[in-house]
């Protein structure tokens, strides 16, 4: 047995082997270091995600290259590197093509699970919308280059029988991507197939028939978070108020679903009969729940489901921003965009043929594109509500928990505590 | 599971070498040479790919008979670069990115190539062409129509040499005398010429500042053998070029400082990592290298010392800003990507081939050379006690007399400036786009590793540039040169790019500095080398020197919506379907 030398991880004073990883140390002791790409076996570690970015006698570094030595200082969960490694995870967002809803292994998602655990409610990066290709081309697997995160662990881990390399780098820069090479994976067996889909901590490495795992509920990072402690991941925002004596005056809310399919509107009801309670405390102005369709006062808060994806929706949008006191974006689609957000990959040019001149469908003779002055005009890429107008806050979720939307909606408005609960967190 | 490092570590040492043969060959590298290297070297085609997409000057697509590159730098940019690039295209025919439909001329535009001094500049099958005018451009392209050699075409490369320090201070540009500096080895042992480097304090030339005598007494301590000295001539930094003026005026210099370098640790194997963009130079580094075997200082017994054998080898590059950093040298060096390396080992312990080695800077070894010449003592007479000796410094920008300036270490900047005759000194970019801007404010500022440090370069710009236009310059370069393999560095670059967007626009509230200093932090914490860490220090640094600049550029938030976005623009691609 190795030699134990004493360490220090965010002042707690810890016995260690010497020259055992610091990531894995740590979580014997009950600390989470958050890391992507980090793999046991495989060394030198990988160091591409930087996610377990650390302080480590000052001095900040990725966990995962440290080995535990005699004296270590380590810091881990100060704000500012809580607020870096969550920034990276943002990153990743933003950068790749990341729809939740749509994705096989949505659930068993290390990246997404990461999202979860640090609280990620929403990219402060934004979204590129890079088109980026789908390769259906090998016999085996699809490679879905829009999820991929360029962790580097299947290039090092998946190799054929006579170690051949089946994946690559490929360019450099913001236009890298993991290439894969068809003849070589021609010659993996399907348990090697399976393992490199495993091993992808994001769902971009595919193996064809092999890709829906468990029902809802059932999958890894459905229910419960890595921390070993504390399942509470989101604090309140705004310093919480004393309760007013008498009765208080109802607080009025608007809310709208842009473009979106409603289903967070839906959400808002699945409260049942917590309505009832709700309603005593505040009253609906213009919303799809009473009909209302134009404004008649000032709100307090406006609940924005759905990004912008034509003229009208940014018109009510900025009518919303000028009415409501504070706006919330409710749901993936409002905060970046969600799954019409597909479309941003695609010239709109092309969506619009597919859709009203090439599609099967179409009446013969009919074959036109809508356009008149009534009609409201589509945009070219489906917007995220915070690039039109300011945003206060955010709600993830597609849709969001019930729970989470009216525990949020009373923080801001009347300032109660609350805690979300891991399940109520989720972006799928 | 346990991944078998043999499989993984292999390298190539040759293999780019072996591509630019094909490339030479055939113009490209076409689908058969990548099908046959791949199965003689036994490696899947996707490696090769991957090593060959790394590097900008590889092409897997026929890149014309002449390929010119055109340098698009922020200097070329203040220079004309937009005629030059508009002449190229108007007389070739051709598309920048593409080649003309009879294949005759491909155009590409590519990151700083060392000659900012004579800027706009471009490479036509990598011979240097100079100080481009579109009428220079009409007269180059109708010679290479009428079928000229390129050779009989180019422009003949000016050091530009402007100030040496008088009174025999100088240290790189007094007259060379071929072997003098290697004459002192003889005397004396291994241990002796790394406490003479040591008590000249000698610190890295690069930029980086570590002390040159302890890298390489950390690589002498190393047991392993054997043992490699790589010199860095891969200067890619924008606005560098003092390594050119030293490979091209004195390359027996830089080759006497890679031999005491590997008399001193104990190595056996030199490698001179050339930039590709300097490729002009290649046939004299080569008869350089080829006349020190002749004169007895390279092979067995070199220099005359029994029992020291040293070879010297040369390797071209293929273009890429960041193979600069040593770690990913040394990757291109074994034919890998050239990533930059996690930092478990210094390469002193494992470097090349994972052998100790030391990777120093042309500089830094044209000055080891001159201090054995010299004696350490000379050399602590110049400069300031804590930054002895003199520095070369490339000039170039909006001065009269951009080019090399010999300086002794604790020169006021404003001092220099008058030296090179700058116009309106306003934005001073100091070490190149990753290192730090000043403003007037800190004329008194003193170039030494004390204050104002400098690896090289460094651009003027005057009152009537356009800040703005010089970071979004640096911005696309960081973008552009990037390795992709860590995320801060990879996506950072790019989002912040499209920041700077909506500043040039005028659109930007107060929080959007706020998000580019924070998220500028972010990269600067969590990137794996120097490149991501550096490439938003300039921004950063402008946004606290010139607040005047940015305040003006500033957009009221009253209202609350996000001015960036522009429904005309927006709603531009729906209106093609207005019958």
């Amino acid at each position: 047995m190795a030699k134990l030398v004493k360490i220090k991880i965010d002042g707690k004073e810890i016995q260690a082997e010497e020259g055992k990883n610091l990531v894995k140390v740590a979580k014997e002791n009950g600390i989470f270091i958050p890391s992507l790409c980090y793999y046991e076996h495989i060394d030198p570690p990988l160091g591409t995600c930087r996610v377990c970015t650390c302080e480590l006698n000052g001095k900040a570094v990725p966990a995962c290259m440290q080995k535990v030595k005699q004296g270590m200082d380590v810091k881990v969960n100060t704000p500012e590197l809580t607020d870096v490694r969550k920034a990276i995870v943002e990153m990743m967002f933003a950068e790749g093509n990341h729809f939740c809803p749509a994705c096989e292994k949505s659930g068993n998602c290390d990246m997404q699970h990461m999202g979860y655990e640090m609280g990620v409610s929403v990219s402060r990066f934004p979204h590129i919308f890079k088109d980026r290709l789908i390769d259906f081309n090998p016999k085996r697997m699809v490679i879905e280059h829009n999820r991929c995160v360029k962790c580097r662990r299947c290039i090092e881990e998946v190799l054929t029988d006579d170690g051949k390399q089946v994946f690559s780098f490929f360019n450099r820069g913001n236009e890298t991507i993991v290439a894969i090479d068809y003849e070589q994976e021609a010659r993996l067996t399907k348990e090697q197939a399976l393992h490199a889909m495993k091993i992808c901590p994001t769902g971009a490495i595919l193996v064809r028939g092999a890709s829906m795992g468990s029902p809802f509920g059932d999958r890894r990072f459905d229910m419960h978070s890595a921390k070993p402690e504390g399942k509470k991941i989101a604090k309140p925002s705004l310093p919480a108020k004393g309760p007013k004596k008498g009765k208080p005056k109802k607080k009025v809310i608007a809310t709208i679903s842009l473009a979106g399919c409603f289903g967070c509107h839906m959400s808002m009801l699945d409260i049942d009969l917590g309505f009832v309670d709700l309603i005593e405390l505040v009253e609906f102005n213009k919303s799809p729940i009473n009909d209302i369709k134009e404004f008649t006062k000032k709100c307090d808060i406006g609940l924005v489901e759905g990004g912008c994806c034509n003229t009208e929706n940014i018109e009510t949008l900025r009518e919303f921003r000028k009415k409501c006191k504070i706006l919330v974006a409710m749901g993936e689609c409002a905060i970046w965009g969600g799954l019409p957000a597909m479309r941003n990959l695609v010239p709109l040019e092309e969506c619009l043929e597919e859709a009203y001149l090439n599609s099967m469908t179409t009446e013969p003779g009919e074959h036109i594109v809508p356009y008149h002055e009534d009609l409201p005009k589509i945009l070219d890429k489906v917007y995220p509500i915070n690039e039109i107008v300011e945003i206060d806050y955010f709600i993830p979720g597609c849709p969001p928990n019930a729970e989470h939307i009216w525990k949020a909606v009373k923080n801001l408005l009347w300032g109660d505590q609350y805690s979300i609960l891991y399940s109520e967190f989720k972006y799928d | 599971m346990q991944v078998d490092l043999q499989v993984h570590q292999r390298a190539n040492p040759d293999l780019l070498d072996c591509l630019w043969a094909y490339q030479n060959k055939h113009g490209y590298i076409r689908d058969e040479d990548v099908a046959e290297f791949s199965a003689y070297r036994g490696i899947s085609k996707v490696e090769l790919e991957g090593v060959i997409s790394f590097y900008h000057f590889f092409h897997r697509k026929p890149a014309g008979r002449y390929t010119i590159y055109l340098n698009n730098s922020i200097v070329s940019e203040f220079s004309g670069f937009q005629r030059v690039k508009e002449a190229f295209e108007r007389e070739t025919g051709a598309a920048f990115g593409e080649v003309d439909p009879s294949g005759l001329f491909g155009l590409f535009e590519t990151a700083c190539i060392g000659l900012s001094d004579q800027e706009p500049a471009a490479l036509i099958n990598f011979h240097p062409f100079t100080n481009l005018t579109t009428m220079k451009v009409k007269h180059i392209i109708a010679e290479l129509k009428k079928g000229v050699p390129v050779e009989k075409l180019c422009d003949e490369v000016a050091d530009n040499i402007r100030y040496v320090p008088g009174e025999g201070r100088s240290v790189f540009l007094r007259e060379y005398f071929p072997g003098s500096a290697i004459a002192k080895l003889q005397a004396l042992s291994p241990e002796q010429v790394i406490d003479e480097i040591n008590r000249s304090k000698l610190s890295g030339r690069g930029g980086a500042f570590f002390p040159t005598g302890l890298k390489w007494g950390l690589c002498r301590q190393q047991e392993s053998s054997p043992k490699y000295i790589v010199c860095n001539a891969d200067e890619g930094e924008p606005g560098t070029f003092k390594d050119r003026v030293l490979l091209n005026t004195m390359p027996g210099l830089v080759l006497e400082g890679m031999i005491i370098a590997g008399y001193a640790v104990g190595a056996s194997v030199g490698m001179l990592y050339l930039r590709a963009e300097y490729t002009w130079m290649k046939d004299k580094l080569e008869k350089a290298i080829e006349q020190f075997y002749r004169m007895g200082l390279l092979g067995l017994n070199a220099a005359g010392i029994k029992g020291f054998n040293f070879d010297i080898r040369l390797q071209l590059g293929a273009g890429s800003y960041v193979i600069g950093e040593e770690t990913a040298m040394l990757n291109s060096l074994e034919g890998k990507r050239g990533e930059s390396r996690v930092k478990q080992y210094f390469p002193v312990e494992k470097g090349y081939l994972n052998q100790p080695t030391v990777v120093n800077n042309v500089e830094t070894l044209c000055a080891a050379a001159r201090v054995m010449e010299l004696g350490a003592d000379h050399f602590l007479k110049l400069g300031t006690p804590d930054s002895p000796g003199t520095k070369l410094l490339s000039i170039s920008g909006d001065c009269h007399l951009p080019g090399i300036y010999e300086i002794e270490w604790g020169m006021r900047l404003e001092d220099l400036l008058q030296l090179c005759q700058a116009e309106n000194p306003y934005y001073i970019q100091v070490s190149g786009p990753s290192g730090e801007c000043v403003s007037m404010a800190e004329k008194n500022r003193v170039l030494s590793k004390e204050d104002l440090r400098c690896g090289g370069s460094l651009m003027i710009f005057s009152g009537h540039r356009d800040i703005l236009d010089i970071l979004i310059n640096f911005a696309d370069f960081f973008k552009e040169e990037s390795c992709g393999v860590c995320t801060p560095c990879r996506a950072g670059n790019f989002i912040i790019r499209r920041k700077l967007e909506k500043v040039r626009l005028g659109l930007a509230h107060q929080s959007d500095y706020e998000d580019i200093r924070q998220w500028g932090k972010i990269m600067q914490i969590a990137s794996r080398c120097g490149l991501g860490k550096m490439a938003t220090n300039a921004l950063i640094k402008a946004l606290d020197a010139f607040p005047e600049y940015f305040n003006q550029k500033i957009e009221g938030e009253a209202d609350r919506l996000n001015k960036e976005f522009n429904i005309e623009r927006a709603v531009a691609d729906y209106e093609k379907f207005r019958s």
